[in-house]
């Protein structure tokens, strides 16, 4: 009956995709229509073979299967990411780059908020959906609720990055900075965000644990404040339900200010508090040590989430926002440096005890790097809110270093340290093909952090001092275009430091892929068990 | 840190829970961690009285130091315009022409018009004012529109086939090919004709009959011999400096579809003495031209 009803909406759907197609305004929107009604069909047809199958029951198994298609969208998407990446830092060092044969495709600006998507939200979405679903099974000793809905999470994600990165660059995008997607794509990711935490909650409530462990705290905060941040600063209204382009709800400085606390949040909620949920959990894995202290935990948790969501303003710092708003970004960013801290001094001291560790085991070399680089850029991150450093910091590539130090360093490494972690597991292969392997990777990932977030800094504090430069009668010293000369050199440095961050997540995909095809098998899977 | 082995330090007590192996320590918050961030929060407190902060119904409070951006950027262009004053009000009243004999005009024009051209006029014609295809090199002798003070100071102020100013400069050369105004034939005879009074290679038969193609179709604003007619702004042709390529597959392109620049009208933008100031700059530059009627 159920399939049934699957097969009468998926049907629906394609035919609905076809007909918007047809009537489509603009190309962008017929492309992602066509898109939908290719993924409606093939899931149609996927049902309609498996229709009426018998059921097996899986209760007492872990779902991994889905696990495992996300390590390979993360690996797979990380490599995009960063190829694209690499390829505009080398178009602003050398803009011949952006060829002449395929403008309005592939220059500098419909290239970014490509590389910024495939980034954020398709390697770290992905890394951070495959990462809630095995630990939040792990330590509630329970399968992941509503059945196939995991999946549906999963494919629906992938269907949101497709849709979002073909818009791009079929220039469909409300221009808003990391929540570029027109208003279908936001309505699809609004329904696959609310059945993923439907999936989280239903199995945190299915739990055989009397105690919610930590991770599963900041996932929660994480999937919850994401769904609120999404659909606050995406309110728009659609200038035809047949075309791409929509009007904002808010305008002006209001419309700032939400697209802030909305890209601010981003940060705080996706790439801090999401991957410390990963961390919490895999770092006192692989160290196979206890996590230090419950009570910090707790504190530098609440702390987090109350303080985080006020910081957005001091991404608008001496502009239309009025003083008293961006003092209020100011005083919480300040605030807020502690209970960031708080999640590395977990992190860190877990290993206390284990240290011996970091000399034998790259992969945990890897995780304290990254928990490294996360105490760095929230250190970084409160400092560059000061008003004064800002007026020097703001609008330079300063700002694009502190972003990287903190992507490639905290949420690229831990990443990769968790793919390392995963795969053999997921796979059932005993270990991974090559360590030495996952060490050349960690060495050219440091040495490819260090060059982009150094030159950025270079590059950074130059600009800005070359911007404010006066002279005695008040009038600026420096051009833009002197400044864009200056920078030359460091820009160089910066796309050869996305050369080497590039190169070892290429090592690491083969590595990965080695340990599943050459690798051998381990015993069967692992069976859910209550740990008491 | 302490030098005590730590094997003595007795194992902390774990919570007890147990996840999938996972333990926690039961350990204190770090006093270093727990001050310091009392101490932010202190200190966040203290800079919310001292600085506009929290929202009230009516408006936020404004803090005990009156801090105000908008008032100070205020405060910091009205120091300079103060600081400036009296030498922008005696370049606006000067004669353009004295402006270079008299040491402090000459120094305020170099410097201001320096800045005022890097933020206003490099795009088109360089940081440098080396100019690029399409837009005029502003270091050489050779001028479009004339390179007097007065004759800058017009083109400044007024710009150049603009739709803002009707006072702007203006001439428009006809597109003779796609217009079909000349043969295909004419227009490569023509070409080979302007290559041959520019000095360059050139097919000397077809340049003989381009002669004549000139003479009736170019002259009228290029002049008899070639070189130009500030009047309408159009350029010498027996050059070596050509403002959109001097080869005969550009030569052909211009006179095809022919070709015209723009400038903005600056008066709504700069200050009589900014745009005294930038155009003191330019004529500096070196190309600059002494007064037609001294």
């Amino acid at each position: 009956m159920w399939d049934y009803v699957k097969l009468i909406a998926l049907g629906a759907v394609t035919i609905g995709a076809a007909i918007a197609a047809n009537y489509a305004h603009d190309l962008a929107y017929m492309v992602n229509a066509l898109t939908v009604m290719l993924a409606a069909a093939v899931t149609f047809i996927w049902v309609l073979r498996h229709a009426e199958e018998p059921r097996v029951d899986r209760s007492h198994e872990y779902m991994d299967g889905v696990i495992r298609a996300g390590a390979i969208a993360t690996a797979l998407w990380g490599v995009v990411g960063f190829l694209a990446g690499t390829f505009i830092a080398f178009q602003l060092a050398f803009p011949a780059l952006n060829f002449e044969w395929a403008q309005g495709y592939m220059n500098f600006g419909k290239l970014r908020p490509l590389h910024t998507s495939a980034v954020i939200f398709a390697f770290g979405g992905n890394a951070l959906i495959m990462s809630t679903f095995y630990i939040v099974q792990r330590t509630t000793a329970s399968r992941l609720w509503g059945g196939n809905l995991a999946w549906f999470v999963f494919w629906g994600f992938q269907l949101v990055i497709v849709l979002a990165a073909t818009g791009y660059l079929l220039g469909a995008t409300q221009s808003k900075e990391y929540a570029e997607p027109e208003w279908y794509v936001d309505w699809w990711l609004t329904i696959v965000w609310v059945a993923f935490l439907a999936v989280f909650m239903g199995t945190l409530f299915n739990r055989k644990e009397p105690h919610i462990y930590v991770a599963n705290w900041f996932l929660m905060a994480f999937i919850i404040t994401v769904a609120m941040l999404h659909i606050v600063n995406n309110l728009s209204v659609p200038v035809s339900l047949l075309g791409s382009k929509s009007v904002q709800v808010f305008s002006g400085v209001q419309d700032a200010m939400v697209q802030w606390w909305y890209g601010h949040n981003a940060v705080g909620f996706f790439l801090t508090a999401g991957f410390l949920g990963m961390m919490y959990y895999f770092v006192p894995k692989q160290a196979d040590r206890p996590v230090f202290s419950y009570k910090l935990s707790i504190i530098h948790f609440w702390a987090l989430i109350f303080l985080y969501i006020w910081a957005g303003p001091h991404h608008l710092h001496y502009t239309a926002l009025p003083d008293w708003a961006q003092t209020l970004g100011m005083i919480f960013s300040i605030m807020l440096w502690m209970p960031s801290w708080g999640g590395m001094i977990n992190g860190l001291m877990t290993l206390s005890g284990a240290w011996d560790k970091l000399r034998t085991d790259p992969i945990l070399r890897m995780m304290v790097v990254s928990i490294g680089f996360y105490g760095m850029s929230t250190f970084e991150g409160p400092m560059m809110s000061i008003k004064a450093v800002n007026s020097l910091s703001h609008y330079t590539d300063w700002t694009i270093g502190h972003v990287h130090s903190g992507a490639l360093g905290w949420n690229g490494m831990i990443t990769f340290g968790v793919l390392y972690f995963l795969v053999p597991r997921l796979w059932g292969r005993q270990g991974l093909y090559s360590m030495k392997l996952v060490s050349w990777h960690f060495w050219l990932a440091t040495i490819g952090i260090v060059l982009y977030a150094s030159s950025m800094w270079v590059t950074g504090i130059m600009e800005g001092l070359m911007w404010r430069e006066v002279d005695a009668q008040g009038f600026l010293v420096n051009a833009f275009v002197d400044t864009v000369e200056a920078k030359f050199p460091m820009y160089v440095v910066r796309a050869l430091g996305g050369v080497l961050y590039l190169s070892g997540a290429l090592i690491m995909v083969y590595n990965l892929w080695a340990t599943i095809a050459r690798q051998p098998a381990t015993s069967p899977a692992a069976v859910p068990v209550p740990a008491e | 840190m302490s030098k005590k082995p730590v094997a003595t330090r007795a194992e902390p007590e774990t919570t007890g829970h147990v996840w999938d192996g996972l333990r926690e320590y039961n350990n204190p918050l770090p006093r270093w961690w727990l001050w310091t961030f009392y101490i932010t929060i202190v200190w966040a407190l203290i800079y919310t009285i001292l600085y506009p902060a929290w929202p009230l119904v009516n408006r936020a409070t404004q803090g005990l130091i009156g801090s105000d951006q908008r008032a100070a950027v205020r405060a910091e262009i009205a120091r300079f315009e103060e600081m400036n004053a009296p030498v922008e009000a005696k370049l606006v009243a000067a004669d353009p022409n004295a402006i270079a004999a008299d040491p402090e005009l000459a120094n305020f024009v170099r410097n201001a018009g320096a800045a005022i051209f890097q933020t206003n006029c490099a795009q088109c014609h360089g940081s440098g004012a080396a100019g690029a295809v399409g837009y005029p090199n502003l270091l050489d002798n050779d001028w479009l529109w004339g390179g007097t003070m007065e004759d800058i100071l017009f083109t400044v102020t007024h710009g150049i086939r603009n739709t803002t100013d009707p006072d702007a400069r203006f001439s428009q050369m006809p597109a003779f090919g796609k217009d079909e105004l000349l043969t295909p034939e004419q227009i490569d005879q023509v070409v080979q004709y302007v290559l041959k009074i520019s000095g360059q290679q050139n097919d000397a038969a077809q340049a003989a009959a381009g002669a004549q193609v000139f003479a009736e179709n170019c002259a009228a604003c290029h002049g008899e011999d070639g070189k130009g007619m500030r009047e309408v702004g159009a350029p010498n042709l027996t050059d070596a400096i050509w403002l959109y390529g001097g080869d005969a597959a550009s030569l052909t392109a211009t006179v095809t579809n022919a070709r015209y620049g723009v400038m903005p009208n600056w008066n709504t933008r700069l200050s009589e003495a900014d745009i005294r100031a930038v155009a003191g700059y330019v004529h500096q530059l070196g190309g600059g031209e002494a007064p037609a009627n001294p």
